[in-house]
């Protein structure tokens, strides 16, 4: 393999575009050092303050582009909310607004070529599921008390079977944050390598023509797998606040 | 036991981890597919569904990513 490799020129290191390093020099990681990380994220921030600052701050009566776009996302999320939750979830309506808009920024910016992927980081999205995860299960108690617990008591099953239930919705409930969190680090890094492996054998003359048709294919649907993803992530925030607002169905 | 068989036993589960991902293929095939027939009988219902569905697809996708997880953990991390 060492010597195709040498050969054909073909190196394949997809994972590599994923390292983060520090900007003004230095190979040391501290906690304050500005990585393309720091950057990335800091862009994405900033996308969501000009849309939703910047762009809308005008209020006009007949809205602009920028104000039509945060309009336009503002009410898909209100809506979204609203049907899965249920209307008494509104008041968390702005928290997950912003979910959804650095997700989504995240993942789009990710997609401009020698940008930094933040959202294929799993501290990144760790950091996001344990919040949801956190506050949904404090929400949970603070609302209900102990009869949150029912969301592991099934009271509606047969009363032996509560005893086979509890232990799996423990293990379903308890396994929400690391699905939530890989599943949109893991479809983001997934996305990416594919492309990088593609990248990899465009080097190589003769089936060049087709990697390059392959990662427009694959970008197309990357484009589709980044907006999925922003929106799964935030529906499934909503799943998750929904069980803690009414724990018992 | 020797590293180079270490390598081999590692490239051969992140294989075998492969098969992982298209099973969840299968699944996600399958919501989808239910979906569309579902909402072929009754089109009027199907823009409400459409949520559900997403939700499905994830939950089914998600175990497959998993099993990339464990493929990319066997070749770069073993």
């Amino acid at each position: 393999m060492a010597n195709g490799e040498a050969q054909s020129g073909l190196t394949l290191h997809p994972l590599e575009q994923f390292g983060v390093h520090p900007l003004f020099g230095g190979h040391e990681v501290h906690w304050y050092t500005i990585t393309n990380q720091t950057l990335w994220l800091a862009i994405g921030v900033l996308c969501v303050f000009a849309l939703f600052v910047v762009a809308a701050n005008a209020r006009a009566l007949v809205p602009g582009r920028g104000q039509n776009a945060a309009e336009l996302i503002y009410s898909f999320i209100h809506n979204m909310v609203r049907d899965v939750t249920g209307e008494d979830a509104l008041p968390y309506f702005p928290f997950i607004l912003t979910l959804f808009l650095f997700v989504f920024f995240a993942n789009t910016l990710s997609l401009i070529p020698m940008s930094f992927a933040v959202t294929s980081h799993v501290a990144v999205t760790g950091i996001l599921a344990i919040t949801v995860f956190l506050s949904v299960t404090l929400l949970g108690f603070f609302k209900h008390g102990t009869h949150f617990l029912d969301l592991f008591w099934v009271r509606s099953a047969p009363f032996p079977m509560r005893f086979v239930l509890a232990p799996i919705e423990l293990i379903s409930y308890f396994v929400r944050p690391v699905s939530h969190s890989i599943r949109l680090a893991g479809n983001m890094m997934a996305g990416h390598a594919v492309i990088e492996v593609f990248a990899g054998f465009a080097t190589i003359l003769v089936i060049s023509p087709i990697s390059i048709i392959a990662i427009t294919a694959m970008y197309g649907l990357e484009v589709l797998v980044a907006v999925v993803q922003a929106y799964i992530f935030t529906i499934l925030t909503c799943v998750y606040l929904k069980d803690a607002m009414h724990p018992s169905h | 036991m020797s590293p180079e068989l270490i390598k081999m036993g590692a490239y051969i589960g992140a294989g075998l981890a492969g098969i992982g991902s298209g099973v969840s293929a299968i699944g996600v095939g399958i919501v989808a597919g239910n979906y569309l027939a579902g909402a072929l009988r009754n089109p009027s219902a199907a823009a409400g569904q459409l949520t559900w569905m997403f939700v499905g697809m994830a939950f089914a996708e998600a175990l497959g990513i998993f099993s990339f997880l464990v493929a990319i953990l066997l070749m770069f991390v073993v």
